[in-house]
C-alpha cells in the first residue's frame, strides 16, 4: 500500500453495499417478526442509499445524488414511520408463520441467487458500466423480495416483499443505466407512498370485513 | 520360467476356488479351522501380489477355456492391481474373522456351513476374476458369478421371509444392472468387428452420442451395484440380511467392484469423457451421499445403519469420481488426479472401516443375538474387545483425523477447493454446492456414528442380561485388530498411499502426485504446493499424545490423584433406570424433526393417560414410493395385458406360434437385398 | 522452522491456556454489569478451577475408562487448537502439519468424544445432552467450514498461515463475501461455545440445557479440565475470528517489538470483542431448541452464500 488512491475503494464498496442489500434480502426472507422486518427494510434503504451515492461519486453523475436523497427520504424514514404507524394501529407486531420453513426458503434463495447470476453473465458482459457486478446482485434482490412475498400469509409482510423489490429495481437501474430520468424516479417514489396509503386503507378493510389479516381469508373470493 | 504378478493371482484364485470345492467335502469342524485361515492366507497373498503388480507394467493371459473361439482373456495392470490390494487386504481381515464366527454354525449346522464355505471363496474368486478379466464375455461370467454367489450368501438363512425378500429384490437389481452392462458393452463393441477383447473396445472410438449412451448404460449396470441413487434400494435390504462377515465382504469390497467397473469402462474404454457426465455424477453423488447419511441417521436396525452409511460412502466415493471426469474432460489433470487419488482413497478407507464395522456388529449379534439397537446398551463394560476396535472404526467413518476416514475426505474437499476456473461459468458457482453437502454429509455421519457407538456399547444395558454376553474370540479379535490396524495406518500414513496410488492415477490422467508427495518427505500430504494446502497426520497425533500426555502428568504433578465411586448423579433425581435413556429412535429424533417432510414418516404417539404407552415410528425410503411403486404396478399391468392372451387352449397357442414364424419369414425374405 | 519457533508455539499454547478463564471472567462480569447485578471478580473463573481440582473425583458406578479418558483429551485438543492459531504470530512451525480442515477435524473429535462420554454413565440428561450437541454440531459444524472455505479461496489456500498473510499481502480490499462469512461465523461462534440463543451458559436444571447436561457426571479435576477446555473453546472461536476478520497487527517477525506488539493488541481485540459478546448475549433471547435447527442452517446458508458470491463477483 503505497499510495492511497480512492476510486479501487469505492468500486469495492459499492460491491460491499451490493452484497449487504442481498444479505438483508436473506434476512427478510428468514426473518418472522413483522418490526424486525419493518428495521430490516429501513436498513436497506439506508444501504441502497448509500451506494447510490457511492456510484453518483464514481460515475460523477450529479443527478443521482438527488435520487439518493429521495431514497433516503421515502424509504428510510417515510415508510419505515408509516408502516410503523400502521402495525401499531392494526396491532400485529407478532411473529408471523410462513409458509414453507426457513431453510427451504432459503436454499430455494440461494438458487435463484445462482440463477439471476447467469441471468445477468451475458448482459454485464455487454455492459460497459463499471457497476456491472452489481446486476446480478440487484437481480437476486428482486427475485429474493418477490419469493418473501409468496412465502408469507399475512398482508404486512407481503407489503413489505413488495417495498423491498422495489429496492432491488432500484439497485437494478443504477447500476445498469446510470439511474432511471429524474421525472421517472419522482414519478415512481410518489407512486409507491401513494401506494402504502392505499395499502394501508385496504389492510383496515380486509380487517374489518374478514376480522384477520390472513390472506387465506381472501381464497374465499373467488367464484364458485 | 519366472513367475509374474498375473500368475500369482491367477493361482491364488484357483486356489480360493480348490479351497471352496474342498469345503464341501471335508467336515464342517475340519474345513471351519482349517479352510478359513488358508482363504485368509491367500488373501494376504493376494494383497502382497496386488503391491507388486501396482509397481507398472500390464501383463495378458489368454486362457484356452471359455466358449469356442472366446477365449478368457485375463489381463492385470496398474487399476486391477490396486483393486486386487484393496480385495486382498479387507478380505484377509474379514476371513480371519469368520474362522471364528463361524465356529457356532459349523458345529450346529454343518451342511449349511459347507455350502457357505463354498460359496464364500467363490465369491471371493469371483472378485479376483471381475478384476482380471480382459474381455467383455469373462467380465460378464465372473461379475454375474459375484452376483450370484452373494445372493446365496445373503439369504442363508433362508427360513426367514424377510430374508428372502431381500435377496430376491437384490437378485433382481443385480439382474437389471447385469443387462445394462450387457447392452454397453454391446455398444461398445459395435461395429468394431472382432472379438469382445478389452483390447479391440479400448481402440474402437463411438460419436458422442453413442458414448453417451453407452455412458448411461454403464451408469445403471455400475451403478445399481453401487448404490447410486435411485437403484439403491436392494443395499440398505441385502447387506444386512447376510451373515456379517458376507456383509463386510458386500460392503466393503464388492461395492468397489461397481467403481472399478465405471473406471476400466469410463478411463480406459470409452476415450474422451464429455463434461456432463462427471457434472452428472457429481450431482448424484452428491446427492447419494447425503440420501443415505440422512436414512443412516434415523435407524435403529445396527446393520441396517451400517448399510445406509455404505450408501453415503459410495455417494462420495461417485462424486469424486465425477470431479475428476470433469477435470479430466476439462484438461487439468493435476487436480484431476487430486479427485482421483480422493476417489481410489477413499475406497481402501471404506473397505477398512466399514468392513470393522461390519465385523463390530456381527460381534454385537452373535453375543446378544439382537439386532435392534433399542434392546442393546452398555456393550462396553462386557465386550471391551469388540468396543474398543469398534471405536476406531466409528472414529474412521465420522471422518476425524488422525485416523484414515479423514484422510480422504480431506483429499476430496482439496479438489473442489483447489480447482482452477472451469469452461463453464455456472459450473463454478454450483460446484462450491457439492463442497457444502461435502461438509454436511461429514458432520452427519459424526451424528451416525455417535449415534450407533454411544446407543449399542455405552450407557445401560437395555434389557438384555449382561452376564450371558461373551466377548469376541482369538480370530475375531485378530480379524478386527488387522481392519482397525489398516484404519490407523492409512490414517497416519497418507503419502506413502498416494505414493502407490501415483501409478494408478498416472495410467488413468496422465498426472499424478507422487512427485509432489515425494518432494516433501513422507511425513506430509502436500497435493499441489506447500503454500495451499498441507497436512500431516502423524505429526498431529504425536503433538495430540503430547499435549494429553502433559495434561494428564500436569494434573497429577500437581494435584492428588483421589476417586471413588458413587451412583451416577443426574441432576439428583434417584429412580434413574436403563429404560430413561435415549433409545435410537429418540436419538434420531432430531434429525427426524427436522427432515420431517422429506422422510416418508409414520408415527403412532400414545396419549399422555395411556397406563401403557406404545410409541411407534416408521422412516420409509420416499423413492421407493416414487420410482419402484410405480414401476411394479406398470409391469403388473403389462403382466394382466399379456395374461389376456393366454387362453388355455393349445390350438391357441399353435396359432401365435405359427404368426410368428409367418412373419420372420416375412422379415427375413423382405430385407434382403 | 527454528527453535524459537517451536518455543513461540509453546509459548502461545500457554498464553491460551492462561487467558481462556479470564477472557470467561471479563465476558461474565459485562453480563452482570448489563443485567445491573453486581459482577464477580475477573479472577473468579481461577478459584473456580482451583477449587474444582483439589476436589476429589466423584465416578459414577456404571461409568467406562471412557469418562476418565474424556476430560484430558478435551484439554488436550482444546490446548493444541488454540497454539496453532496465530494469535500474535503467524509463522509457526505446526500449521503445515494441521490446516483448517484439520482444525476442524480436531474440534470435532473432541466433541465426539465429549458427547461419547456422556453417554457413557446412561442416564437421561446425560444421553439428552449428547444427542442436542450433536444437532447442534452437525449444521454448526459444515456452517464452520463453509466460512473457512470462502477465505480458502480468497487467498488460495487452506493453511491458517497462508489465510492470514494472504490479506497482508494484497493490502486494504473490502471483500463482499466476508461480510456474510462474518456473520455466518458469529452465528456458529455462539452456537458453538453455548452462548445464548442456542445455549446458556450459566443455568444448570433447565430442561433446555445442551453443554451442561453432558458434564454433570464429572467432579473434581475431571470437572475443571471441561470448564477449562470450554473457555480454551471460546478463546479460539475468538483468536480464530481475529485471525481471519480482523487480521491487523499480526506479525510475522520473531523480533521481539513486533511480537509485544501484537499480543497487546491481541489482548485489546479480546478486551473489546468479549465485551460485545456480552451485549450481544444480553440482547437476544433464548431460543426453543427446534427452533436451533433453522438458526443453525441460516448460519450455514449464509457461509455457502458467501463462498457462491466469492464466485460470483470474482472477489
Amino acid at each position: 500500500m503505497s499510495h492511497w488512491n480512492p476510486a479501487p475503494f469505492a468500486q469495492q464498496l459499492l460491491d460491499l453495499f451490493a452484497s449487504l442489500l442481498l444479505l438483508i434480502a436473506f434476512a427478510m426472507l428468514s426473518q418472522r417478526r413483522i418490526l424486525t422486518l419493518i428495521h430490516l427494510f429501513a436498513w436497506q434503504g439506508l444501504i441502497l442509499t448509500l451506494s447510490i451515492v457511492d456510484s453518483a461519486w464514481l460515475t460523477h453523475q450529479p443527478h443521482l445524488y438527488y435520487s439518493a436523497g429521495l431514497t433516503l427520504l421515502t424509504k428510510v424514514l417515510i415508510l419505515p414511520l408509516l408502516l410503523h404507524r400502521l402495525i401499531r394501529r392494526l396491532d400485529v407486531v407478532w411473529d408471523v408463520e410462513t409458509l414453507i420453513n426457513i431453510p427451504t426458503t432459503m436454499l430455494v434463495g440461494i438458487g435463484l441467487v445462482i440463477f439471476s447470476f447467469n441471468l445477468a453473465l451475458p448482459i454485464s458482459h455487454f455492459s460497459s458500466t463499471i457497476l456491472r457486478n452489481t446486476l446480478g446482485i440487484a437481480l437476486a434482490s428482486v427475485l429474493l423480495s418477490f419469493m418473501m412475498m409468496i412465502t408469507r400469509r399475512k398482508a404486512v409482510p407481503q407489503v413489505i416483499g413488495f417495498l423491498a423489490l422495489e429496492n432491488g429495481l432500484f439497485l437494478a437501474a443504477t447500476s445498469a443505466t446510470y439511474g432511471m430520468p429524474m421525472v421517472v424516479e419522482l414519478g415512481v417514489a410518489l407512486d409507491v407512498l401513494v401506494g402504502m396509503f392505499i395499502f394501508g386503507i385496504f389492510f383496515f378493510q380486509i380487517r374489518e370485513t374478514f376480522d384477520s389479516l390472513d390472506i387465506r381469508h381472501m381464497e374465499k373470493l373467488k367464484e364458485e | 520360467m519366472t513367475l509374474l504378478p498375473l500368475d500369482l493371482v491367477g493361482l491364488i484364485l484357483t486356489g480360493w476356488g480348490g479351497l471352496g470345492l474342498l469345503g464341501l467335502v471335508l467336515p464342517a469342524r475340519l474345513g471351519r479351522s482349517l479352510l478359513f485361515p488358508l482363504i485368509t492366507g491367500l488373501s494376504v497373498l493376494m494383497a502382497g501380489a496386488g503391491l507388486w503388480a501396482l509397481q507398472g507394467g500390464a501383463q495378458t493371459l489368454v486362457l484356452p477355456i471359455g466358449l469356442p473361439g472366446m477365449p478368457f482373456h485375463l489381463r492385470l495392470d496398474v487399476l486391477s492391481a490396486f483393486f486386487l490390494t484393496l480385495l486382498g487386504l479387507a478380505g484377509s481381515g474379514i476371513s480371519a474373522y469368520a474362522t471364528g464366527y463361524f465356529r457356532r454354525m459349523a458345529e450346529t449346522q454343518a451342511g449349511d456351513f459347507q455350502r457357505l464355505t463354498l460359496l464364500y471363496a467363490f465369491f471371493l474368486a469371483s472378485m479376483g476374476m471381475v478384476l482380471v478379466a480382459d474381455d467383455a464375455y469373462f467380465f460378464m461370467v465372473a461379475w454375474e458369478g459375484m452376483a450370484l454367489s452373494s445372493y446365496f450368501l445373503v439369504t442363508t438363512d433362508h427360513e426367514i421371509p424377510a430374508i428372502r425378500e431381500a435377496g430376491f429384490l437384490y437378485l433382481l437389481m443385480a439382474h437389471l444392472g447385469a443387462i445394462a452392462l450387457l447392452l454397453c458393452f454391446g455398444l461398445l463393441q459395435s461395429g468394431a468387428g472382432g472379438d469382445y477383447a478389452f483390447a479391440t473396445l479400448r481402440h474402437h472410438s463411438l460419436s458422442s452420442f453413442w458414448s453417451s449412451v453407452t455412458f448411461f448404460l454403464a451408469l445403471i449396470g455400475f451403478g445399481a451395484k453401487a448404490g447410486l441413487l435411485p437403484l439403491h434400494s436392494w443395499l440398505p435390504e441385502a447387506h444386512p440380511a447376510a451373515p456379517s462377515p458376507v456383509s463386510a465382504l458386500m460392503s466393503g469390497i464388492m461395492l468397489k467392484m461397481a467403481l472399478y467397473g465405471l473406471l476400466r469402462v469410463l478411463f480406459d474404454l470409452l476415450g474422451q469423457p464429455l463434461w456432463w457426465w462427471g457434472a452428472l455424477l457429481v450431482g448424484l453423488g452428491s446427492l447419494t451421499a447425503l440420501y443415505g447419511v440422512l436414512f443412516a441417521a434415523v435407524q435403529s436396525d445396527i446393520k441396517r445403519l451400517l448399510a445406509w452409511s455404505s450408501v453415503e460412502n459410495m455417494g462420495l466415493i461417485l462424486s469424486g469420481l465425477g470431479l475428476t471426469l470433469l477435470f479430466h474432460g476439462a484438461g487439468q489433470e493435476t487436480v484431476a488426479a487430486l479427485a482421483l487419488a480422493a476417489v481410489l482413497y477413499h475406497a481402501l478407507n471404506h473397505a477398512f472401516f466399514k468392513g470393522l464395522l461390519f465385523l463390530g456388529a456381527g460381534s454385537v449379534l452373535h453375543a446378544t443375538a439382537e439386532r435392534n439397537m433399542a434392546k442393546l446398551g452398555g456393550l462396553i463394560r462386557v465386550m471391551p474387545w469388540a468396543a474398543g476396535l469398534s471405536l476406531v472404526g466409528i472414529l474412521s467413518l465420522a471422518g476425524l483425523p488422525p485416523f484414515n476416514g479423514f484422510v480422504s475426505e480431506w483429499l476430496l474437499l482439496q479438489a473442489y477447493l483447489l480447482r482452477p476456473d472451469l469452461p463453464q461459468p455456472w459450473l463454478n458457482m454450483v460446484l462450491p454446492l457439492g463442497a457444502a453437502v461435502l461438509a454436511l454429509v461429514g458432520a452427519l455421519a459424526g451424528f451416525a456414528m455417535v449415534k450407533f457407538y454411544g446407543i449399542i456399547f455405552l450407557g445401560q444395558a437395555r434389557g438384555l442380561v449382561p452376564g450371558e454376553v461373551h466377548d469376541i474370540g482369538f480370530w475375531e479379535r485378530f480379524g478386527m485388530g488387522w481392519m482397525a490396524l489398516g484404519c490407523v495406518l492409512l490414517g497416519l500414513f497418507p503419502s506413502s498411499v498416494i505414493l502407490q496410488l501415483d501409478t494408478v492415477t498416472h495410467a488413468l490422467v496422465g498426472q499424478g502426485l507422487g512427485a509432489s508427495a515425494a518432494r516433501h518427505g513422507w511425513l506430509w500430504v502436500t497435493p499441489v504446493a506447500a503454500s495451499r494446502a498441507s497436512y500431516s497426520p502423524l505429526i498431529l497425533f504425536a503433538v495430540i499424545l503430547v499435549s494429553v500426555g502433559l495434561t494428564f502428568l500436569g494434573v497429577r504433578r500437581f494435584f492428588h490423584g483421589r476417586w471413588r465411586r458413587a451412583p451416577a448423579w443426574d441432576c439428583g433425581y434417584p429412580f434413574q433406570t436403563a429404560r430413561m435413556q435415549d433409545s435410537a429412535d429418540g436419538f434420531g429424533q432430531p434429525i427426524k424433526q427436522i427432515f420431517e417432510s422429506f422422510f416418508g414418516l409414520s408415527r403412532e404417539i400414545p396419549s399422555p393417560f395411556d397406563p401403557h404407552p406404545h410409541y411407534h415410528s416408521e422412516v420409509r425410503d420416499p423413492l421407493w414410493a416414487l420410482c419402484y411403486l410405480p414401476l411394479v404396478r406398470g409391469v403388473a399391468r403389462l403382466v394382466k395385458v399379456v395374461g389376456g392372451l393366454q387362453q388355455g387352449r393349445i390350438s391357441t397357442y399353435l396359432l401365435f406360434s405359427f404368426t410368428t414364424l409367418l412373419a420372420l419369414l416375412a422379415l427375413v425374405t423382405g430385407t434382403r437385398p | 522452522m527454528t527453535p524459537v519457533n517451536w518455543l513461540l508455539q509453546g509459548g502461545q499454547e500457554i498464553l491460551g491456556i492462561l487467558l481462556a478463564p479470564l477472557l470467561m471472567g471479563w465476558v461474565g462480569i459485562w453480563r452482570a454489569w448489563l443485567q445491573n447485578r453486581r459482577a464477580p471478580s475477573l479472577m473468579q473463573p481461577y478459584r473456580q478451577l482451583f477449587k474444582l481440582f483439589h476436589k476429589e473425583v466423584v465416578l459414577a458406578e456404571t461409568a467406562s475408562p471412557l469418562l476418565r479418558v474424556t476430560p484430558y483429551l478435551l484439554f488436550g485438543c482444546m490446548g493444541l487448537t488454540a497454539s496453532l492459531i496465530p494469535m500474535v504470530i503467524t509463522d509457526l512451525p505446526l500449521a503445515g502439519a494441521v490446516d483448517v480442515i484439520a482444525l476442524v477435524g480436531l474440534l470435532s473429535l473432541a466433541r465426539v468424544f465429549l458427547a461419547l462420554a456422556a453417554m457413557d454413565v446412561g442416564t437421561a440428561f446425560g444421553s439428552l445432552g449428547a444427542r442436542r450437541e450433536m444437532l447442534v454440531s452437525f449444521l454448526a459444524e459444515p456452517a464452520l467450514l463453509m466460512v473457512f472455505f470462502t477465505i480458502a479461496s480468497l487467498n488460495a489456500s487452506t493453511s491458517l498461515r497462508f489465510m492470514v498473510t494472504g490479506f497482508a499481502a494484497r493490502g486494504f480490499y473490502l471483500y463482499p463475501s466476508l461480510a456474510f462469512a462474518g456473520v455466518a461465523f458469529l452465528m456458529v461462534l455462539l452456537a458453538e461455545n453455548g452462548r445464548i440463543p442456542v445455549d446458556n451458559p450459566e443455568t444448570h436444571l433447565e430442561l433446555t440445557m445442551i453443554h451442561e447436561a453432558m458434564i454433570l457426571e464429572y467432579s473434581g479435576r475431571h470437572l475443571a479440565l471441561i470448564e477449562w477446555a470450554s473457555a480454551l473453546k471460546l478463546l479460539i472461536y475468538f483468536s480464530l475470528g481475529f485471525a481471519l476478520f480482523l487480521p491487523f497487527g499480526l506479525t510475522d517477525s520473531q523480533q521481539g517489538w513486533g511480537i509485544l506488539g501484537a499480543l497487546i493488541l491481541f489482548l485489546l481485540k479480546l478486551t473489546v470483542m468479549g465485551a460485545g459478546l456480552a451485549v450481544l448475549e444480553t440482547v437476544s433471547a433464548k431460543q426453543r431448541l427446534f427452533r436451533v435447527p433453522e438458526y443453525l442452517g441460516t448460519a450455514f446458508l449464509l457461509a455457502v452464500l458467501a463462498i457462491l458470491l466469492h464466485y460470483l463477483l470474482g472477489s
